[in-house]
C-alpha cells in the first residue's frame, strides 16, 4: 500500500445519483426478473448447502431445511439470490479497483478497540442472521424491495429496522464515536 | 409486459441476468460509500446520512418507476413478489437487524461490498451472520410461531393505510425531502459545518425540482385499473359509447354453427350465475383477468370475435369500453346481455298477433335455436378460468 497524503481515497458518488442509480437498477430488475434485489438470501442458501452437505441426515429430518428444499427444486446453490450476490462481491471490487479502494483494513470507530470491533461485528453479524430469516428479508430484500412494490410487510420491517437501529444506537455509541 | 421472467428469460439466462444485476449493484452501492462501516452508522450517530439519502431516494424511484410501468400496462403486477406480512415477525426481525446494525457496522449487502474491497471487519461480519442464519435454522421449531403468527397475506401498504395509491406515493416522496433537509441540518450542526444545508444554487434548485416533479407524478401514474373504472362507472358514460353490438340473434346461430370456432366468449358473470346456465365454449372471466399478462393474451388470438357476455348490457359495455381503452380489438357486446338473449331465444314465446312471412321466419329461427341452444348448454361444460395463472417468482431476501 502506498503511504502518506499521496493516497486520498476517491469521493463517493453524489448520494442522490447513486440513490437514483440504485432505484433505476432495482426497478429493472424488478421488470426483469418479477422480484426486488436481496442479500440475506444468499447466507441462507449458502447455510443450508453447508448443512446438507455435512449432516445429510440432520438436513433431512429438521423442518427448516425440509421447507428450503421443498421450495428450491435445483438445490440450494441454483439460486438466483447466490448468483446475484457473486455478482454484487465482483461489482464492489470492480468499484474499488476504479477508485483505488482495494487493501485489507480493519474499520472501526476512534475510541473502540480491536477485540470490541470484533465482538461487535461477529454479534452483529449473528443478530442479522436471525432477524433477516424471521423478518423475512434484510434491508434489500424487504426494507427497499419492499419499497419499491409497496409492501405492506416489506414497509414495516423497514421501519422496524430504522426504528431499532436509532433505540439501540445510544447504548453501543462506544464502538462508533 | 413485464415480468420478462419466465416467459422471455428463463432457465440459466436467468442466472446470468442475476449475474449482472449483481455486479451493478455491487458497483453502485460500493461508489455510494456502503463499504464503510462508519459511513454506514454515521446515520445513527449524525454525523453522516448517506445511508438515507442513497436508500430513500433509491425507494422512491423504484416506486414510481413501478407506478409508472403498471400505468402504462407494461408490467402485470400480479406476477411480481409482494413480499408478504407477518406482523410480529417484521416487528421482532425489524428490531433485531436494527440491533445487528448498530453493533455490527453493516446489514447483509452492504457487508459483502466491504469485503469484496477487502475490509476484514465485514469478512467477521459475514461469518457472524452465517453463525445466525444456523441459529434460526435449527432453532426453527423455538421461532417458527413467532415466524407465522398474524398472517396478512400480500397487502400494499396504501391498501393496509386505506388511501390512494397516488396519494401514498406522493406523501411518501414529501417525505423524503423533508427527511433530506432536516438531515442535512442535523449533519452540519453535529460536524460543526456552519455553511447553510441548503443553499440557492443550481444544483439544490435542480435536486427540489426534482423532487416535486416526483410528488406530483405521482398523481399522473394513478392506477390503471381504478382510473378506467372511474371513467366508465361516470353517470351515462357506458351507455353512449360507440361499441360494436351483436344481436341475440346472430349470437345464437353463430353459438349453432361455429365450425371455424371464431367465437371468443368472454363469460363475465359471477361465478353463481355461470352454474345455473353454462355458456357452451364460454372463457370465464374477470375485470382483473384483462389487466393479468397470460389471461389478456386470450384477447390477441388472430381472427377470434370476441363476445362480453354478462346479464345486463351494462356491465358488458364497462368492460368492452375498458378492454378498447386497453388496446384490444375485435371486441363485441351482446346486446341486451344474457337477459335479452334468454327472453328472445331460450325461453322464446311468440306473440299472437304477428303473422307476417319475416316475423314468421324469425320464429321458426328463433324457436329452433331456443332448443338446440338448450340442449349445447345441457352439454356445456362448466367454463374454465382463462389461463392457468401463472407462478409468482419466490422473492424474498
Amino acid at each position: 500500500m502506498k503511504t502518506g497524503n499521496l493516497m486520498k481515497e476517491t469521493k463517493y458518488m453524489n448520494s442522490y445519483l447513486a440513490g437514483f442509480l440504485l432505484g433505476l437498477l432495482l426497478l429493472a430488475t424488478i421488470f426483469i426478473t418479477g422480484r426486488g434485489l436481496g442479500a440475506s438470501g444468499a447466507l441462507k442458501s449458502l447455510t443450508v448447502a453447508a448443512v446438507e452437505a455435512a449432516a445429510p441426515a440432520h438436513a433431512g429430518a429438521a423442518t427448516f431445511y425440509k421447507d428450503y428444499a421443498a421450495d428450491h427444486s435445483g438445490g440450494p446453490l441454483k439460486n438466483w439470490l447466490v448468483f446475484e450476490a457473486i455478482g454484487v462481491l465482483l461489482g464492489a471490487f470492480i468499484s474499488g479497483l476504479v477508485s483505488d479502494r482495494l487493501g485489507f483494513k480493519f474499520e472501526k470507530g476512534p475510541s473502540a478497540t480491536t477485540r470490541m470491533r470484533v465482538a461487535g461485528a461477529l454479534t452483529g453479524g449473528l443478530l442479522w442472521g436471525v432477524g433477516a430469516q424471521l423478518g423475512r428479508g434484510c434491508t434489500s430484500g424487504a426494507a427497499l424491495s419492499g419499497m419499491a412494490v409497496m409492501s405492506t410487510g416489506g414497509i414495516m420491517t423497514m421501519v422496524f429496522i430504522f426504528a431499532g437501529a436509532y433505540g439501540f444506537a445510544y447504548f453501543v455509541r462506544k464502538l462508533w464515536i | 409486459m413485464g415480468p420478462l421472467v419466465p416467459d422471455i428469460i428463463s432457465g440459466n439466462l436467468n442466472f446470468i441476468a442475476a449475474l449482472l444485476i449483481g455486479v451493478l449493484f455491487g458497483m453502485v452501492l460500493e461508489q455510494a460509500g456502503f463499504s464503510s462501516t462508519r459511513k454506514l452508522v454515521g446515520l445513527f450517530y449524525g454525523y453522516d446520512f448517506t445511508v438515507l439519502r442513497v436508500f430513500f431516494t433509491a425507494g422512491v424511484t423504484a416506486m414510481l418507476g413501478v407506478i409508472a410501468l403498471e400505468h402504462f400496462g407494461l408490467l402485470d403486477l400480479s406476477l411480481v413478489y409482494i413480499n408478504p406480512t407477518f406482523v410480529w415477525a417484521a416487528v421482532a426481525g425489524g428490531l433485531i437487524m436494527g440491533l445487528g446494525f448498530v453493533v455490527g457496522g453493516f446489514c447483509p449487502g452492504t457487508s459483502f461490498c466491504a469485503a469484496a474491497i477487502g475490509k476484514t471487519d465485514a469478512m467477521v461480519f459475514i461469518a457472524g451472520a452465517f453463525a445466525g442464519v444456523l441459529v434460526f435454522a435449527e432453532g426453527y421449531p423455538l421461532f417458527e410461531s413467532l415466524y407465522k403468527a398474524a398472517p396478512w397475506g400480500n397487502p400494499r401498504i396504501f391498501e393496509t393505510l386505506g388511501i390512494s395509491q397516488s396519494m401514498f406515493a406522493f406523501l411518501l416522496v414529501i417525505v423524503a425531502m423533508l427527511a433530506f433537509w432536516t438531515v442535512s441540518i442535523i449533519e452540519n450542526k453535529v460536524n460543526g459545518v456552519k455553511e447553510k444545508p441548503v443553499r440557492f444554487t443550481p444544483y439544490y434548485i435542480a435536486l427540489a425540482s426534482a423532487g416535486i416533479l416526483l410528488a406530483g407524478s405521482a398523481f399522473i401514474f394513478t392506477g390503471r385499473k381504478a382510473s378506467l373504472l372511474k371513467t366508465v362507472n361516470a353517470p351515462g358514460f357506458a351507455q353512449d359509447y360507440k361499441l360494436e353490438t351483436m344481436t341475440p340473434d346472430e349470437f345464437a346461430y353463430r353459438l349453432m354453427n361455429d365450425r371455424e370456432n371464431k367465437l371468443q366468449i368472454m363469460d363475465f358473470r359471477p361465478e353463481e350465475e355461470r352454474k345455473k346456465m353454462n355458456l357452451p365454449g364460454a372463457t370465464a372471466y374477470t375485470l382483473d383477468n384483462l389487466f393479468e399478462k397470460a389471461p389478456s393474451r386470450a384477447l390477441l388470438f388472430r381472427g377470434k370475435i370476441n363476445v362480453f357476455a354478462a346479464e345486463d348490457e351494462l356491465t358488458e359495455r364497462k368492460m368492452a369500453i375498458i378492454a378498447e381503452k386497453m388496446g384490444f380489438k375485435r371486441i363485441k357486446v351482446l346486446q341486451g346481455g344474457l337477459n335479452e338473449f334468454r327472453e328472445q331465444i331460450l325461453n322464446f314465446k311468440p306473440a299472437k298477433t304477428a303473422s307476417k312471412f319475416e316475423l314468421e321466419n324469425t320464429y321458426r329461427f328463433r324457436k329452433k335455436a331456443g332448443r338446440e341452444i338448450r340442449e349445447l348448454i345441457q352439454k356445456a361444460k362448466p367454463s374454465g378460468p382463462a389461463t392457468r395463472k401463472l407462478k409468482r417468482v419466490l422473492g424474498g431476501c
